[in-house]
């Protein structure tokens, strides 16, 4: 079997075995409910209280503080839609950013709808808001600014201390909610210091399990559920609780966080090994992610090529990579995140984003450059066409 | 009282001598795609077919639904057979028409702009029409719809009579046993599958193909596609539709032999060798012959594709003469004269719209020209074809070909 070379680390990880050994031995022996009275019930409720504890620590934060969810678009539409609802006299003003995930992306439409005044906040070519602009539209209607932490395309990161200083100074009664799915498990994150006081994030991103995530809400917030029922997670979030996949949640954040400085170099030094070895070639590309993104995402433009042509010959060499926009034909699915970074539209056609984990290796780089240099001149979209007039 | 399903055959019964050929594939079709739904008896007298379930707890919604997607029915009733005897008619007709104004009060809803109600008086219009088969029968038909009408009338009042429009009507068919029915469900024609031989059809994915085989497959040709995948430059996904349009297809033929032939090389070559705005049209060429030699193989005796005047640069006048000019067999293109409007219209009544309009990027869309020829000249275009490799890559794509049968 040839090697494969998994680089979509950012549409999901693979498990990490002790992650599904730990799960399948829950599902097999500590089958009970939380809320059941009897030792099964307590045994489970046991081990979600570890999870929340490892979970809480990872973010310096109060286990009363997380809450889990089905994953991060729960907790995105949680976070928003939880706290305008509680607080309906927070005001009607709301601001994001246009490059958001759709899963807050598409809150915010909805909202628009329902009579809410939203700005979307432009960004430049590096991806970055700018916080003048920002401190322009805060304002004492201002109920809640979302902002993703790491961009799931390019990797871009926001500076999230100047984003709180903005708030601080202009409206302190605004909350912070930042979109953490890519930047969890990578990068430090510490909520309460940072003025952030909505975190949304998502385990199978970090080799745990998919259908678990959490949303840290701080003390000072007040929610209102989404999803009502039987009062699980102190009434936030009803349903019974996925107590294997919390379980598994909480083992991945630790194995995780236990490694995060050392796989954030080797990591680091991938993607240099990566760019460095592609500018040797003579493949005409440009590296769309900023040289200050979360070196886990590395997302390229390829000059006349098809982004989807070229998915499918790297994942004949085993290497399986991701576009932003699916089908080049249809203008409407190109990448809304490369589109507001000004990049042009024949480069995004051809835009793949490379996204690693700790589990990746030198050689792997070394050979998908390889097969890049393979593949690129037989697909480029001007091969071989000429003009038979005359 | 036994329910039984009806079904009645259009067409068919104006063949001559051949019409139990008909009648028994029609028979065996029907059988085909009832499968799995329970034991039945399937009988056939007086130009009907009559469908008997031995169980009384049978789908009798599904199988409506999979024999108005048989073709050669024109119209399925589900009816109540009682003895033909008048006291027994009446009381059969009394129970029918109860439940149906429930139905129908149910279906118009409390909002509609006339509310049909059993607690309404005179609310539901009916007629009774009357057949009598079985000329043994002591009554008339225009005596049993007076008598039975008049019966029903007393003792529902929420009916009443109205000839000309009326809301629904009674049907009582007297012959050795009686059949009473209020509902005609229309199903599409046609003639059974397997009755007209068998043809190839192009299936690309797109909107059109789907369609010109179901409207081949509806005058009784049994249809094999064929499928030109070209990945890597298109995705798996692409298969997996046009598998999934097959499945569609399939209910309303038994079976779909899907060919999916590896078409890659032959693109590449054709997109190297020949100028770019004959790219479209070599290629049709390809896929006309190859289609050719799989119809051969599988003993097909015609072509079908969905093509439709003028609607792409291939599909001009001179377009179409240049592809046909490779192939000796017929081809049949029965969307040749149809707006898109119309073949959309087909597409969703037959259940492959939604499916055709996925967007995955399939191979017409990667290999294109900014400004293919509409009027090429068949002898330019078999020049540029000269320098190709073509013969030898066909076979290969032909002996590479993968063939499975979806619908079984």
């Amino acid at each position: 079997m040839k090697h494969e070379v998994y680089l979509d680390n950012s549409a999901t990880t693979r498990q990490y075995d002790e992650v599904i050994s730990l799960m399948a031995d829950i599902a097999s022996n500590k089958y009970g409910n939380p809320s059941s009275l009897h030792t099964r019930g307590i045994e489970a409720e046991k081990i979600i209280r570890s999870a929340r504890e490892t979970i809480a620590s990872t973010l310096r934060a109060d286990p009363g503080e997380i809450i889990f969810t089905s994953g991060g678009t729960e907790a995105n539409n949680l976070a928003i839609r939880g706290y305008l609802d509680a607080n309906p006299r927070a005001g009607r003003h709301l601001i994001t950013t246009k490059i958001e995930h759709p899963s807050v992306l598409e809150v915010y439409r909805h909202l628009e709808s329902q009579g809410y005044r939203v700005d979307y906040l432009d960004v430049d070519e590096n991806g970055h808001i700018v916080i003048e602009q920002l401190k322009e539209k805060i304002c004492s209607e201002t109920a809640i600014i979302s902002v993703i932490l790491v961009n799931n395309e390019t990797g871009t990161i926001q500076n999230i201390e100047d984003i709180a200083a903005a708030r601080d100074a202009l409206n302190p009664g605004t909350v912070i909610h930042a979109d953490a799915v890519q930047a969890y498990g990578k990068i430090r994150i510490m909520p309460s210091r940072t003025g952030i006081d909505l975190l949304s994030i998502s385990y199978h991103k970090i080799h745990g399990p998919m259908g678990v995530g959490a949303l840290y809400a701080s003390k000072r917030i007040k929610l209102k559920p989404l999803l009502f029922g039987g009062g699980q997670e102190s009434l936030m979030r009803s349903g019974t609780e996925n107590v294997p996949g919390i379980a598994g949640f909480g083992l991945a954040a630790r194995m995780t966080f236990e490694k995060i400085d050392e796989n954030f170099e080797k990591v680091a030094s991938l993607k240099r090994r990566f760019i460095e070895g592609l500018a040797s070639t003579d493949i005409a590309h440009h590296v769309n992610s900023p040289q200050d993104a979360l070196p886990y995402i590395i997302n390229i433009a390829f000059e006349n090529v098809r982004a989807e042509v070229l998915l499918h010959h790297l994942e004949q060499k085993g290497i399986y990579v991701s576009t932003g926009s699916a089908c080049s034909s249809h203008k409407k699915n190109r990448s809304h995140v490369l589109s507001s970074m000004n990049i042009p539209p024949q480069l995004i056609d051809g835009s793949v984003r490379f996204s690693l984990s700790g589990d990746n290796n030198d050689e792997e780089m070394d050979l998908t450059v390889k097969a890049l240099e393979d593949i690129i001149p037989v697909i480029n979209i001007n091969r071989g066409k000429r003009s038979g007039r005359k | 009282m036994k329910k039984v399903i009806l079904v009645r055959y259009g067409e068919i019964i104006l063949k001559g001598l051949n019409r139990p050929v008909f009648e028994d594939k029609l028979m065996s079709n029907i059988k085909k795609s009832l499968y799995g739904l329970g034991k039945i008896s399937v009988t056939r007298s007086q130009a009907r077919i009559y469908i008997e379930p031995e169980n009384e707890s049978y789908d009798f919604d599904e199988a409506v639904s999979r024999l108005t997607k048989v073709f050669g029915i024109v119209s399925v009733s589900i009816v109540w057979k009682i003895d033909s005897d008048f006291e027994e008619i009446k009381k059969y007709s009394l129970q029918m028409i109860n439940q149906y104004i429930n139905e129908l009060s149910r279906k118009t809803g409390r909002n509609a702009a006339r509310v049909i109600s059993a607690d309404i008086p005179g609310s539901a219009a009916f007629k009774v029409e009357a057949k009598r088969g079985d000329k043994k029968f002591p009554m008339q038909s225009p005596e049993i719809c007076m008598e039975l009408g008049g019966y029903l009338l007393e003792n529902i009042p929420a009916l009443r009579v109205d000839v000309n429009s009326p809301d629904f009507i009674l049907y009582v068919e007297v012959r050795e046993s009686t059949y009473i029915y209020c509902d005609i469900i229309p199903a599409f024609g046609g003639l059974p599958v397997g009755t007209n031989g068998k043809a190839m059809l192009l299936l690309s994915g797109g909107i059109d193909s789907p369609v010109a085989g179901w409207m081949m497959a509806k005058r009784g040709m049994e249809i094999e596609a064929v499928h030109f995948y070209s990945y890597p430059y298109t995705s798996e996904r692409a298969k997996e539709k046009v598998i999934s349009l097959a499945r569609i297809l399939a209910q309303y033929c038994n079976r779909i032999k899907l060919h999916i032939v590896p078409f890659t090389d032959i693109q590449l070559e054709i997109n190297d060798k020949c100028p770019q705005e004959h790219l479209t049209i070599i290629m049709r060429r390809a896929m006309m012959m190859i289609s050719e030699r799989i119809a051969e193989k599988s003993r097909a005796q015609a072509l079908i594709t969905g093509e439709s005047l003028g609607q792409v640069a291939s599909q001009t006048m001179q377009s179409l003469a240049v592809t046909n000019a490779v192939v000796e067999m017929p081809v049949f293109r029965p969307l040749i004269g149809m707006d898109k409007n119309e073949v959309i219209e087909i597409a969703r009544k037959i259940g492959t719209f939604e499916t055709s309009v996925l967007p995955y990027e399939d191979c017409c869309t990667v290999f294109v020209a900014k400004h293919p020829k509409t009027r090429p000249r068949l002898r330019e275009i078999e020049e540029h074809e000269a320098v190709l490799n073509l013969e030898e890559l066909m076979e290969i794509a032909v002996n590479n070909t993968e063939t499975m049968v979806i619908g079984e």
